[in-house]
């Protein structure tokens, strides 16, 4: 296991040094100056010369990479242009809301998508497998921007069951109870294409393994059904079910952009999208080099994860 | 003297003949009624879009404020008009010319860039493939839609940016969908047999191997459109894609957002119009992967 882990994380460097490369060219892909770009045509000759020294752009490519790079490396992601604040701890602070936001769409796929499967499974063609079938093409067919303000009518707007927007109640709130109120809506609508995902792979990989002769015989044994079910049946499935969790941790991420615009949730992804508008490229910089740090820690993890539980997976 | 190998030099499998094809979609056509209908809506929503500029609609940008936020069925008004007046019907068929425009563009710049690398990664081993899949493995470190948002960031908004962007982010998926096959492909006798006759490499690819490739890219397209069309709304609905006056379905939405209240009809039929498309795509899609992979089980 320690020899894979050490190749797993030698294996990291040269993406990161890619992802860090794509993520420094962002300053540099539109074709003009970056300090004309970010301070727009009003800005001083004394404001850009002040901006390019800071941001090093009179230096050739290679050498602001490397300095930047060794910035980055020391946590120093540099200031915002437009919020006149250092980037890093704007971006954490911003980062926790989107941590809370996607931790709770992941729970609820995984609960919600293993239990609609493990059903589906133990009874397939039921009403309730079709039900999910029908709800997976739907679930990758709705653009969840859609699904969000939809929700928000019926639940916040028509009905006045949750709120509509933010992460706390602007007067008296601050408590788990306000947080669980306001989170509601935007988990389910970040959790909704997830959990059928979840849930169809769930179905196929219980009914391949329910299938087994070992299933057959714990049977024959007289072992009760929910034992054959989650024992022997939901723990030899688990390692695809682990993986298709873990891709959906990552994509659940990056799909909370759109979820956190809708309901402005206070996350990293609006923040990006205000930094984008602004054409604040350090701003920027730091919200994709956050996301994708921990996009790529989750694959990591879930590499890890599952050569953990399926030993066979590290002699290959 | 000379001899003829049969089949050597000819296209050694094609997907099928023209008899099994017709054979196939017929079977597929009573068995899965549900993709006939999707094709129909695709093939409506295509004229329409194509044929916008000859239908008798009004101007999808013309102002009109007095009768602004006015429902569905209003007179003169099949759909309503949104928050300026426009109306609504004649902005969602010129908003299809974008969305479907948009989709079908960057599935096809992302599948022709990954088939490529695809191609050249599966069959040149060394640093061809080195480079071709680590630049794969960095691409799809990103979050998808994160990536596409960066580039945009870079570029700058706009519909063009954002077009270029899911392209790039998209191609991933089929570099490593045509590598695969081409890996196992590379091995085979009959490309063993026409690299001993003396086939150069331009030839075995274009005669051997391309044809094997059309089946799986083919099914991977046509789902691929619809996540386009759905990332591009994506993109628009933040901003970042289309922009004011130009209709699109995700920009639509996005203005719309803050009339939902009263207005629920400017919000709720732009979605439905990309929910239906996509849809209908992804059923298309699953029905073409019936026919043409017999071997993949389908829900």
């Amino acid at each position: 296991m320690r020899r894979y882990v050490v190749r797993r994380l030698l294996l990291l460097v040269p993406v990161l040094l890619g992802v860090s490369i794509i993520i420094f060219m962002v300053l540099h892909l539109a074709p003009g100056d970056p300090a004309e770009i970010m301070l727009g045509s009003q800005a001083t000759q004394a404001d850009l010369e002040r901006l390019r020294t800071e941001l090093g752009l009179t230096q050739p490519l290679h050498v602001q990479y490397v300095h930047w790079l060794g910035l980055v490396a020391r946590g120093d992601l540099g200031r915002s242009i437009w919020m006149k604040k250092p980037v890093l701890g704007e971006v954490l602070a911003r980062f926790k809301a989107t941590l809370v936001l996607t931790g709770a769409g992941l729970l609820l796929s995984t609960v919600a998508g293993l239990t609609l499967g493990i059903t589906s499974a133990v009874r397939p063609n039921s009403v309730l497998d079709r039900l999910s079938a029908v709800a997976s093409l739907f679930g990758a067919s709705m653009p969840v921007f859609w699904l969000g303000i939809v929700l928000m009518v019926i639940f916040a707007l028509w009905l006045g069951w949750l709120p509509a927007s933010g992460m706390f109640s602007p007067y008296g709130g601050g408590d788990l109870r306000d947080l669980l109120v306001h989170l509601a809506l935007p988990a389910i609508t970040l959790a909704a294409a997830s959990v059928t995902i979840i849930a169809r792979l769930t179905r196929s990989t219980m009914l391949e393994t329910l299938g087994q002769d070992y299933i057959r015989t714990a049977r024959a044994k007289g072992v009760v059904e929910r034992t054959v079910v989650l024992r022997h049946g939901l723990k030899n499935a688990l390692v695809p079910i682990v993986t298709v969790v873990g891709v959906q941790a990552g994509y659940l991420l990056g799909g909370a952009v759109l979820t956190e615009t809708v309901f402005a949730w206070p996350g990293v992804g609006t923040l990006m999208v205000q930094g984008i508008l602004a054409r604040d490229f350090p701003l920027v910089q730091g919200c994709v080099l956050v996301v994708a740090l921990s996009f790529v820690l989750i694959n990591l993890a879930v590499d890890l994860l599952y050569a953990w539980l399926d030993p066979r997976i590290r002699y290959e | 003297m000379s001899v003829r190998v049969a089949g050597v030099g000819e296209p050694v499998a094609s997907i099928a003949d023209t008899s099994r094809l017709r054979r196939g979609i017929g079977r597929i056509a009573r068995r899965d009624r549900l993709a006939v209908v999707a094709a129909l809506v695709l093939l409506a929503a295509v004229l329409l879009a194509l044929l916008a500029p000859w239908l008798p609609l009004q101007d999808p940008d013309a102002v009109d404020t007095p009768n602004r936020l006015r429902p569905p069925l209003a007179t003169g008004h099949r759909l309503g008009t949104d928050e300026f007046g426009r109306d609504l019907l004649a902005r969602l068929v010129w908003g299809a010319r974008v969305s479907l425009l948009a989709g079908v563009a960057t599935a096809s710049a992302a599948m022709v860039i990954g088939v490529t690398l695809g191609v050249l990664g599966g069959f040149y081993t060394g640093w061809v493939e080195t480079v071709v899949m680590r630049l794969t493995d960095i691409l799809m470190a990103f979050p998808y839609i994160l990536l596409a948002i960066a580039i945009v960031a870079g570029l700058g908004p706009g519909l063009r940016n954002a077009m270029i962007a899911i392209a790039i982010v998209g191609f991933p998926i089929y570099t490593r969908l045509v590598r695969g096959v081409v890996l196992s492909l590379r091995e085979r006798e009959f490309v063993e047999a026409a690299r001993a006759l003396g086939s150069t490499d331009p030839v075995i690819l274009a005669r051997h191997i391309l044809p094997h490739l059309l089946s799986p890219v083919l099914v991977a397209f046509s789902l691929d459109v619809g996540a386009k069309i759905l990332a591009t709304a994506g993109l628009s609905f933040l901003g970042l894609g289309t922009q004011p006056p130009t209709a699109d379905w995700g920009s639509m939405l996005a203005t719309g957002r803050q009339f939902v209240v009263l207005s629920p009809h400017v919000v709720l039929l732009p979605g439905l119009a990309i929910f239906v498309i996509v849809l209908a795509l992804n059923l298309v899609g699953d029905a073409l992967r019936d026919l043409l992979d017999p071997r993949t089980p389908t829900n």
